[in-house]
């Protein structure tokens, strides 16, 4: 098997981009990555989205977007795994370039949410849970969180206001983050006090529906020199799956995915937790960020609020965490969002970022923990 | 409008009917083909009593396009007598009174309808058991 | 009317939803006197409610006390004018739910008030001929009262399911029945309407009085008892003065009407009504008592049935909630909530 290295970042301004359409943005952060690697074709496109058949009633995006790009006929196809699509898609890139089978790959996280009005985006986000045992009965994925978090507060006698902690650190590091979509600090007060979108979950806990389009370029370490003195190589990639439903897991208080795809990256890179620089979490809604860092390895079993609390995830912490604003400021576009963090990884060990970092992790989840993808990256 | 996919859930919905493994005994809801414990494709059909415990629970202030109808509602993981834990609605109860720990009972409610013309998709929602009186 | 087999109620059961509005609301609202309204309060559905979910409920509770496989059964019939289908049946949904189905007879009847012992009639007929050997009839509404009407005051939501078997079952042994029928336009719903209409002072005398005293003194005469000779009398009750002023006309001491009586609690829950009031007396009345129900349905008839309480009754009772346990699980709510949950806003 090849190594496999990153040699192209790119990406869109996460938001609410009116006047651009799906195939605009998708095309947009294709080129941009592209143009960081200084190269106009690749062999292979791999997409990550969720749900474009639902919010812009297109699918092909393989084709549609490829197209688009002018890249005429490579080889293109979407991965899904709800809002772990663009960390799956990444995982089916690397296999592709580390097999042997393309040279150069580029991976795009596409997500348009905006193109549905009113409550539809919550609906067509609720097709990540179990239509028929969770959905149906109108729980809404916010409200799927919101019982994981009562459950982890009963079980590990944590504070609403440790949790809310993770909003916090995200907002702060999205400041310096010129694609993020909040670029304003925010207090805690603010955060406890915002209106419940089901209980005890607030709207300041839970990332924002936005549209945002993220690209990298991958081929093998060997080639990567050609490109860039700057190669981004890929020692761990995995993802496994869970349960569809959380009423079918043994403790809804961790999720077995993560640690299953965290073990196999650990595993594939030789590294440990005590290696790891910097962490892209899972933050789209506060609990996860808790659970996240102790399935990880990180923290001890109920232990990951405390943690953000005493500010260890802060940039200059132990574990600076979200350093570009993880999913709550810079956006959770939602296919998008595992080749976001990626990309923040490669600025930031590229020493382009705020933090200083040999390794770095990301975790990218679908649904509630149904698909978890977990990357570690490093500098050559 | 899936008027099929509702038609194939409707009685499980009506009657918490799961299934149970006749190899290792477990039991399922929803009903499943294949065990997750085991992997034996030998089950069985089984009709849980209904009877439970709230596990955790949420109070949804934000319901998705549908469910407006009831807003708030609280929704809950109930963990059944049997064991298994299911996914509901709880109704006819003080949103402000719920607990980890309650216990609940199963009753059949309108889950949701589609307009004012399309079909109405009745199901299984959980309340506080019913005080009797004399 | 008599059954070729012997025949009686072998299980019932009731069903109230917890949601009350007070009569004097309703009164303030538009613009009346608070102090002269028919009925304390009356209950009102939850929006995740309505006849259909209401008749599985009292249906299962039946089933408790009747201790019968609902595979059993040979009939599942809906009494009721609030059905949420136009075309298609409740029948078909309870039977499902209690698992009846599939080799079963499902309908949904019609007949105002009395759409519930129309469905019991039906079932008397259908267990005591020989074609099945139980049947369940469910008598169930979740009345629409036009906003500032006088209905509105009382137009309320409720049900009771009735198992028809062997008297040998039986926690009150069927002696006989009977109807009284004539085409009398006292209360009505066109297709397409969302509201019913009614005749004002028509809808006592020509209607209510003239079918209910009627049906009680026909059925008596056929079975050679007086209406006053029953311990319990329980009559259809749109709100308290009329059931009461009946009892009057047909020489019933108010004692044996006020065991049955709940609309004073509740308001009047339609095709429920006489069928509540019914299961009110099954709670309370001992073996050997008799009872004596007379409903009435707008357009317009009577229906009256003759029973007597078997011991088995003091077996049963209690395995499932009685009427009382519903009817003092209450929850007050507003008139803008009320408004609210009975969809009157127009959206």
């Amino acid at each position: 098997m090849e190594e496999v290295a990153i040699i192209g970042v790119g990406c869109t301004h996460v938001g609410e981009p009116w006047h651009k359409s799906l195939r605009n943005i998708a095309v947009e952060s294709t080129w941009a990555a592209m143009d960081d690697a200084n190269i106009n074709q690749v062999d292979a496109l791999v997409i990550g989205n969720m749900s474009s058949g639902n919010f812009n009633d297109q699918e092909s995006l393989g084709s549609l977007i490829s197209d688009y790009a002018g890249l005429g006929n490579i080889s293109a196809f979407k991965v899904e795994g709800a809002c772990g699509s663009g960390g799956a898609a990444f995982n089916a890139g690397v296999m592709a370039v580390a097999s042997g089978y393309h040279d150069t790959v580029c991976v795009t996280g596409i997500e348009k949410m905006t193109d549905v009005v009113g409550d539809s985006a919550t609906k067509i986000l609720a097709n990540a849970s179990d239509r028929e045992y969770e959905a149906i009965h109108g729980i809404s994925f916010v409200g799927l969180n919101a019982m994981i978090m009562r459950r982890y507060m009963h079980d590990y006698n944590v504070k609403r206001e440790d949790l809310c902690a993770f909003p916090v650190n995200s907002h702060k590091n999205a400041v310096h983050n010129k694609y993020a979509m909040f670029r304003k600090e925010i207090k805690l007060e603010s955060v406890i006090n915002s209106p419940m979108v089901a209980d005890p979950m607030t709207l300041m806990e839970c990332a924002p529906i936005c549209d945002g389009s993220a690209s990298l370029i991958l081929t093998t370490k060997e080639k990567a020199k050609e490109y860039t003195d700057t190669p981004i190589i890929v020692k761990g990639s995995s993802v496994k799956v869970d349960t569809i439903g959380v009423h079918d897991r043994k403790t809804v208080t961790s999720m077995k995915a993560t640690i299953a795809a965290a073990s196999d990256a650990y595993r594939q890179s030789g590294l440990s937790s005590a290696d790891i620089d910097t962490l892209e979490l899972h933050d789209a809604f506060s609990i996860m960020g808790a659970i996240g860092l102790e399935d990880l390895g990180f923290a001890e079993r109920g232990k990951g609020a405390s943690m953000a609390a005493e500010g260890q995830i802060a940039i200059g912490g132990k574990l600076p965490c979200c350093t570009f604003g993880g999913l709550k400021a810079r956006g959770h576009p939602v296919g998008a969002t595992g080749v976001y963090q990626l990309a923040e990884l490669c600025w930031n060990l590229r020493g382009d970022g705020k933090v200083e970092a040999e390794n770095g992790m990301a975790q990218n989840i679908g649904g509630t923990g149904s698909t978890v993808s977990v990357t570690i990256l490093g500098r050559d | 409008m899936s008027v099929p996919r509702h038609w194939r859930e409707n009685v499980k919905r009506y009657r918490l009917l799961g299934s149970k493994c006749k190899s290792c005994g477990k039991l399922h809801y929803p009903e499943r083909t294949v065990c997750p414990q085991c992997k034996s494709r030998d089950l069985e059909t089984f009709q849980f009593s209904g009877n439970g415990k709230i596990y955790s629970f949420t109070i949804v202030w934000s319901p998705p396009e549908g469910y407006e109808f009831c807003k708030p509602y609280a929704a809950a993981l109930i963990e059944l007598d049997e064991g298994e834990i299911v996914t509901a609605q709880l109704t006819d109860c003080d949103l402000e009174k719920l607990e980890i720990g309650m216990p609940v009972e199963p009753v059949v409610r309108k889950l949701f309808a589609y307009g004012e013309s399309g079909i109405i998709v009745y199901g299984y929602k959980f309340r506080p058991i019913l005080p009797k009186l004399k | 009317m008599k059954t070729i087999k012997d025949i009686g109620i072998v299980g019932y059961g009731a069903y109230v939803p917890m949601y009350r509005i007070k009569n004097s609301d309703i009164a303030r609202v538009w613009g009346n006197d608070p102090n002269r309204v028919p009925v304390k309060e009356k209950s009102v559905p939850g929006p995740d409610e309505d006849a259909c979910t209401i008749a599985c409920e009292a249906s299962k509770n039946a089933l408790l006390r009747a201790k019968i496989n609902p595979q059993s059964l040979g009939a599942v019939w809906v009494g009721t004018e609030s059905k949420p289908y136009a075309v298609k049946p409740t029948s078909t949904i309870v039977a499902e739910v209690i698992g009846a189905t599939p080799n079963i007879n499902a309908a949904d009847w019609e007949f105002a008030c009395k759409a519930g012992t129309e469905a019991l009639q039906g079932a008397l007929g259908y267990v005591g001929s020989g074609m099945s050997n139980y049947a369940l009839a469910i008598g169930v509404d979740t009345a629409q009262g036009q906003p500032a009407d006088a209905l509105e005051y009382t137009a309320a939501a409720g049900g009771s399911a009735l198992i028809v078997g062997p008297a040998s079952e039986a926690v009150a042994h069927y002696e006989g029945s009977c109807s009284f029928v004539t085409d009398t336009p006292d209360f009505w719903r066109r297709q397409h309407e969302h509201y019913p209409k009614h005749a004002s002072r028509f809808t006592g005398m020509p209607a209510y009085f003239y079918h209910i005293t009627n049906a009680a003194k026909t059925l008596c005469s056929e079975l050679g008892t007086e209406p006053n000779e029953y311990d319990y009398v329980i009559l259809h009750q749109p709100n308290t003065k009329f059931p009461m002023a009946a009892a009057g006309m047909l020489g019933v001491d108010k004692e044996k009407v006020i065991p049955g009586l709940i609309a004073p609690y509740i308001g009047n829950t339609y095709a429920g009504s006489a069928v509540l009031g019914l299961a009110a007396v099954f709670d309370v009345a001992k073996p050997g008592e008799r009872v004596l129900c007379v409903s009435y349905g707008s357009g317009a008839g009577s229906d009256a049935f003759s029973f007597t309480m078997t011991d088995r009754i003091d077996e049963v009772r209690n395995e499932a909630p009685n009427v009382k346990s519903y009817v003092g699980r209450r929850v007050s709510i507003d008139y803008a909530t009320y408004a609210r949950y009975r969809q009157k806003i127009r959206m």
